[in-house]
């Protein structure tokens, strides 16, 4: 850059000596700004400051249009002019003068000049016309300095139709051989193409030409103009995007020089430009998108500093992973990112982690149920941002079920919020939800019974009262409009509509009881438009104390002249049965003489029907005031309904205008929020392919064609479902008739069919009724302490379960195995011994939904699934083979697990779960275990092995299985007996899961058997999937000699924890993993106190029950480590904290720490 | 990037630069709405804004509210490093710059400002080239520019009380850990 300088210099040899004497010059001017500036500090009051300032512009304006000030004086008084234009004050009288200084002046007067046009005139400015010769001659000019200034000027703002006249000298310099001024000509050429596109389109292909160039700054700036070109289009550029790619690569690998980095990180500005441009050119195009995968890995992969920097590229990363066509590789890193954004202590990272939940949460719901501790806590954030976000995250999960206590959070902001434009976009949501979902099942506690039907239309008429009230006069128009809407349409049945109508009567009515003046106007308007059309429905409301409410409005000096006709017309309607007619009169005559013309036409009318009711023989046989008068609608009521009606409904007469509007393809009207919304939607990043946006809308607008309760109850199944759904194969066809009809009237419909059941059972589906996943989320989220829980801390888990109620995810595991549960199986009432543990003793005291712990629900997954065919089995006909299955199971535990070292009547995790998958009704007796242990395999016989459980059986054949566990390995036997006195030639035998890799041992096909004798299958398992149990789906086929293929089905269920194995490295060896992990969990576990030495005891009944290894123990402080079969690792940090074992679980699988965690707690829990 | 704003503790406006054209009244409203709530924000509380239709992102050195106004697609991590080098930039140009230097020779930072970003993208991350370009116009100016007369060389370098600020705080954070 030197030889600029050097040629300027040469170039300009008289500037030089201009400055002659630059110190002299440069103290005086300073000091003259320095001394305006000084004299203002020294100041006390705004009025001497004005009064100084305006004394200042006098000066400057004498001195300015004095023809003996030199330029250079001039650039110092622009400088003072500027100056006071930032403290507000207006200089226009400056403006001519500092475009003769950009003209005139020598090349730093210029810039001075320049500068000052820049900050004071704008591209509308008729003065910048003035300017353009002097840009012209700048840019022609040989100085370097002066090309950028005029550059400069010129991107900064440049009058649009001036465009033309420079722009071939612009285009010009994208040739300069100097790299600074072809990037600044490419970002003038930019701001160009923004402000007038059109006038640019010819030179697209010099675009390209500044992308090859040879300087990374020119190539960077030349991005700008593509992103904005490839969002306008990213058809057209699709062939660049190998292109982008290979510079991506290329900077991401750190190719560019060293100037470009930024602390260390390589042009982060122009990866994040890149990343964008990715994203546009890969969103709905899968070949493109394959493209970029492996970049976007390299990128996530290399951003790795713990820096502002390297988060704003991972922030980037993310959003195009889940924009483009997905690969589920990609996206499993970038909601990990997404983890640890929303999980970080860093308050800005925290926030961006939401905004990314937000845009990914209806793709991915169970990503948000991963972290609703973090969000129950950020909803209580003192910082108002943070909590805003969050109810933006919350907006997009509500479903029927959530949508009370979401709405209640969003108005809880709203009364304190004083931000108007966010008042106004959360009264627009609120709205929304309370208009999607009014009639719809709700609860108002946490979990708990359903509200009597009554209480979701008080709820509705109340919140939307709420929203009114709030809301105020700034709020979108519509939303009372489609209030009112709403109301008059009715929903379904007559009965319920009246009974909707009563309760916002009876509302309002007390509302104006109280003090209507602090109510808005809009919903004065609403008010007074209810009790005109409805307050007859009330049979012992007096029309005289309606009228009376009314009239008061009238006479309220706040009450707009809109609102006033509004409430004449309300009156105008009640009055026409001739009741309270001094009221009336009053009023009539009292407008009649309005100077507001509308007003004296409604107080006309009102008179007019007032006197007309009275007319003897109008209606000579029904009473004045009769409900039925006005329901059925005399002659006049309908005649001020369609007034009134059609104001806000339909302006009908448009209709033939709208319907060809329609037809020639234009877009339906949309109610400005509703828009609002879907604009927010379309910010939102879609992801086509997983087609799970299709069940939801399906919900949202089988509810909005407001059909029968039924149909909405359906689909508010199925939005609870879709994710189960679009999981099973991503198929965009809804199978309907697979979907039961859960939820009914009366709440959860129990009898499900055995023929659905089975189709379940591959999947644990999350189809949940939202009374039991309110139990289930609450008895799961109380998984943290064995001692009482702080009453905060439960407050938050109650919250957390009736937020994230009907979001369940598929089979993977979130919190605690909380998506493992299949309670759409499980029945109430059966209640197995192993829930007396205290944690479920806990539970019920703190739960007022049906206290489920855990182990209930396990086992009665199992259970419900085998019984089905005895739907009737009582609770107490269930309860003996539980407990002898549970001694059972405790019992082989000790015999056969010695090395797990469970001695006493504690059940064992292990046992504990043989017992899950016990057969409490056993068809027929099966081969004895001691029996069939026998058959085990010479190589496990020495091993401890698991109780044998009978699987499942027919006529001719008895399954079994247990597992085995082996230092390396974990082994699956099962064992067929042919319980038939016949011989079966082939056995065949499949198996299936979710969660595990299956490897067998034995080439699935186990030959045949014998009559009465026992063929054994091995199988070797491995987790892929962490999840607190894993299930298998096996089947076996089988022929006879003679006779048509036969196949039992059965499944086997395991923890995980058998597939845990200690881990054992050195205390470095741990430090530098630690570091490495990027999945965690903390949780305050419970002490085994009665110990002295707490922490140690702890540890050793977590080595001893989970065989985890202890790394070592210092002070209050443990290290522990395990890996999961096969080579997975999870650290574990323990910590002595008030009086509770805080653990932190990290571990590079994701939801293996929580899974453990599990296990902790309950190894602890049942010591 | 719509607009970049730097003000005082105090509520005084020291730079303001516009890149999208908007009405006189409009930018005096804004900005006065803007100081008002930036300032009302306490020191932990998350940098980042929804204002109006905007995202804003602001920083605070020791006295110096830097924010700019970006538009909902644009990064807002990436923003705050914009507002950091721009201080960095500053930083060197005025060696160690403190407030006043901003106040005295406002004009001189919205020169490196206009060299770093352009049209309200940003031009030339490196920090080298960038205050070369500054140097070079100045070199044809004031040869005898630095040190810059002492008088108002005495406030304290924001960049620096920012460095100490933020390792004190990282120190806390540390310590919160354990």
């Amino acid at each position: 850059m030197s030889d600029v300088v050097e040629k300027t210099l040469t170039a300009l040899p008289g500037l030089l000596s201009l400055d002659s004497q630059p110190g002299s010059n440069k103290l005086s001017s300073s000091s003259k700004l320095g001394s305006l500036i000084r004299g203002i500090t020294e100041l006390t009051s705004k009025h001497e400051e004005e009064k100084l300032i305006q004394r200042e512009l006098t000066s400057i304006k004498e001195q300015v249009s004095s023809p003996n000030t030199s330029m250079r004086q001039m650039k110092e008084l622009m400088v003072r002019a500027i100056y006071c234009e930032m403290l507000g004050y207006e200089a226009s009288f400056s403006y001519i003068h500092a475009i003769k200084l950009a003209q005139q002046g020598t090349a730093l007067e210029k810039r001075v000049g320049y500068l000052a046009v820049s900050l004071f005139l704008n591209e509308s400015h008729e003065l910048l016309l003035l300017l353009v010769n002097t840009v012209l001659k700048d840019l022609q000019s040989t100085n370097l300095i002066e090309v950028c200034m005029a550059l400069t000027v010129v991107s900064q703002m440049f009058p649009k139709d001036m465009i033309p006249a420079i722009l071939p000298l612009v285009e010009e310099k994208l040739n300069h051989p100097k790299e600074i001024i072809r990037r600044k000509a490419v970002l003038a050429l930019y701001k160009f193409y923004l402000i007038a596109p059109n006038q640019v389109q010819h030179i697209h292909n010099k675009f390209r030409k500044a992308l090859c160039d040879k300087d990374p700054g020119v190539m960077t700036a030349s991005l700008h103009i593509y992103l904005q070109l490839i969002e306008e289009n990213p058809e057209g550029y699709k062939d660049l995007t190998t292109s982008f790619v290979t510079i991506l690569k290329q900077v991401v690998g750190g190719k560019l020089p060293m100037d470009f980095s930024y602390h260390s990180v390589p042009a982060p500005w122009l990866q994040i430009q890149l990343l964008r441009i990715l994203c546009l050119l890969g969103k709905n195009d899968q070949s493109t998108s394959e493209i970029m995968y492996e970049v976007l890995d390299e990128s996530l992969r290399r951003a790795e500093i713990n820096h502002n920097i390297t988060y704003a590229i991972l922030f980037e990363c993310v959003k195009c992973i889940y924009t483009i066509h997905p690969k589920s590789e990609l996206l499993e890193k970038a909601a990990k990112c997404i983890g640890n954004f929303v999980l970080s202590p860093k308050i800005n990272l925290k926030y961006l982690g939401l905004k990314a939940l937000t845009y990914v949460v209806q793709q991915d719901p169970k990503l948000a149920l991963q972290h609703q501790m973090t969000i129950i806590e950020c909803l209580d954030h003192p910082d108002l941002i943070i909590k805003r976000e969050t109810l933006e995250l919350l907006f997009r999960i509500t479903n029927a079920q959530n949508v009370t206590v979401i709405v209640d959070k969003m108005l809880e902001f709203l009364r304190i919020n004083k931000d108007d434009y966010t008042t106004i976009d959360l009264v627009g949501k609120v709205a929304e939800l309370a208009e999607k979902y009014p009639l719809i099942h709700v609860f108002l506690s946490f979990g708990g019974p359903l509200l009597p039907e009554n209480g979701k239309k008080i709820w509705f008429i109340e919140t939307m009262s709420t929203v009114f009230s709030v809301g105020g006069d700034t709020m979108q128009p519509d939303i009372p409009n489609s209030f009112l809407k709403l109301l008059s349409e009715g929903f379904d049945s007559v009965e319920e509509d009246r009974k909707l109508r009563l309760f916002a009567v009876d509302s309002y009515v007390s509302l104006l009881q109280g003090e209507p003046g602090k109510l808005p106007q809009r919903f004065l308007q609403v008010i007074s438009w209810v009790l005109g059309e409805y307050s007859c429905l009330r049979a012992d409301l007096e029309v005289d104390t309606v009228l009376r409410l009314l009239a008061k409005l009238l006479d309220m000096k706040t009450t707009s002249s809109e609102t006033k006709s509004w409430v004449l017309m309300a009156m105008t309607k009640l009055c026409e049965g001739g009741a309270g007619v001094s009221v009336a009169r009053g009023v009539s005559e009292t407008y009649s003489s309005s100077l507001d013309t509308v007003l004296r036409q409604r107080a006309q009318e009102l008179q007019h029907l007032r006197t007309r009711s009275y007319e003897p023989g109008c209606y000579p046989d029904t009473p004045a005031w009769s409900p039925w008068r006005m329901i059925s609608g005399s002659p006049l009521k309908e005649k001020s309904n369609i007034m009134l009606v059609s104001r806000w409904i339909s302006l009908s007469f448009l209709d033939g205008f709208v319907s060809e509007a329609l037809a020639a393809g234009a877009a339906p009207y949309k109610p400005p929020h509703q828009r609002q919304e879907e604009l927010a939607q379309a910010k939102a990043l879609s992801l086509e392919p997983y087609g799970l946006s299709l069940p939801i809308s399906m919900s949202s607008c089988s509810i909005t064609d407001r059909q029968s309760p039924t149909l909405l109850s359906i689909s508010s199944g199925l939005s609870g479902n879709s994710n189960d759904l679009s999981h099973k194969g991503g198929s965009s066809s809804l199978k309907l008739d697979g979907v039961k009809r859960v939820w009914g009237r009366e709440g959860y419909l129990a009898q499900r069919e055995p023929a659905e059941e089975s189709a379940h059972v591959e999947v644990p589906s999350t189809l949940r009724s939202p009374s039991q996943q309110g139990g289930a989320d609450g008895s799961h989220s109380q998984t943290p302490t064995h001692t009482p829980t702080p009453e905060p801390e439960l407050e938050k888990q109650q919250l957390a379960s009736s937020l994230f109620v009907g979001l369940g995810s598929h089979s993977s595991v979130c919190l605690m195995g909380k998506s493992e549960p299949t309670p759409q199986r499980f029945r109430r009432k059966a209640r197995s011994p192993a829930s007396s543990s205290g944690a479920s003793k806990n539970i019920s005291n703190s739960l007022v939904s049906p206290t489920i712990t855990v182990d209930t629900l396990m086992c009665n997954n199992l259970l419900d699934s085998r019984i089905t065919s005895e739907p009737d089995v009582s609770p107490l006909d269930q309860t003996p083979p539980l407990s002898k299955g549970l001694a059972a199971a405790s019992g082989s535990c000790d015999e056969e697990l010695p090395d797990s070292d469970v001695k006493g009547s504690s059940p064992s995790l292990i046992g504990d779960d043989a017992l899950v998958a016990a057969d409490p009704a056993p068809h027929e007796e099966p081969p004895k275990d001691l029996l069939l242990s026998s058959y085990l395999p010479a190589e496990l016989s020495g091993l401890s092995h698991s109780e044998i459980i009978p699987l499942s059986s027919d006529q001719s054949l008895d399954l079994s299985a247990c597992h085995v566990q082996k230092e390396g390995d974990l082994v699956l036997v099962v064992f067929i007996y042919n319980s038939s006195d016949s011989d079966i030639q082939q056995i065949l035998l499949e198996l299936d899961s979710e969660e595990l890799e299956v490897s067998c041992e034995c080439d699935g096909a186990v030959g045949g058997a014998r009559g009465h004798s026992v063929a054994v299958c091995q199988y070797s398992l491995s987790v892929k999937r962490p999840s607190v149990h894993v299930e298998l789906v096996g089947t076996v086929s089988y022929q006879f000699p003679v006779g048509t293929p036969q196949s039992v089905q059965f499944s086997y269920k395991l923890p995980l924890s058998s597939f845990i194995r200690p881990l054992t490295l050195s205390t470095e060896e741990y430090g530098a993993m630690w570091l490495d992990f990027s999945h965690d969990t903390k949780q305050n576990l419970t002490l085994i106190s009665d110990d002295p030495e707490p922490l140690a005891a702890s540890l050793s009944v977590l080595k001893k029950k989970l065989q985890l290894h202890v790394v070592e123990i210092i002070g209050m402080e443990g290290i522990v480590a395990c890996r999961l079969l096969q080579d997975q690792p999870c650290l574990m940090h323990c910590r002595l904290h008030a009086g509770t074992l805080a653990v932190w679980l990290r571990s590079p699988v994701p939801d293996l720490p929580d899974c453990l965690m599990y296990f902790c707690q309950r190894a602890l829990q049942e010591h | 990037m719509r607009f970049m704003l730097l003000f005082s503790r105090q509520g005084k406006l020291r730079l303001q630069k516009w890149y999208t054209a908007t009405a006189e009244r409009d930018k005096k409203k804004m900005v006065r709405e803007l100081m008002q709530i930036v300032l009302a924000r306490k020191p932990k509380m998350c940098s980042f804004l929804e204002w109006r239709d905007l995202k804003i992102v602001y920083k605070r050195y020791a006295s110096l509210y830097f924010c700019c106004a970006i538009e909902e697609q644009d990064n807002e991590l990436i923003t705050l490093e914009v507002i950091h080098r721009f201080v960095e930039l500053l930083d060197k140009y005025f060696g160690s710059v403190c407030e006043l230097d901003i106040i005295f020779n406002f004009e001189k930072a919205y020169f490196i400002l206009d060299e770093f970003l352009m049209g309200g993208e940003i031009q030339d991350t490196s920090k080298k080239s960038v205050l070369k370009a500054i140097e070079q116009a100045d070199l044809l100016q004031e040869v005898t520019t630095n040190p810059p007369p002492l008088p108002w060389r005495v406030g304290v370098s924001v960049l620096f009380l920012y460095k100490v600020i933020t390792q004190i705080e990282q120190i806390y954070d540390i310590w919160l850990e354990f």
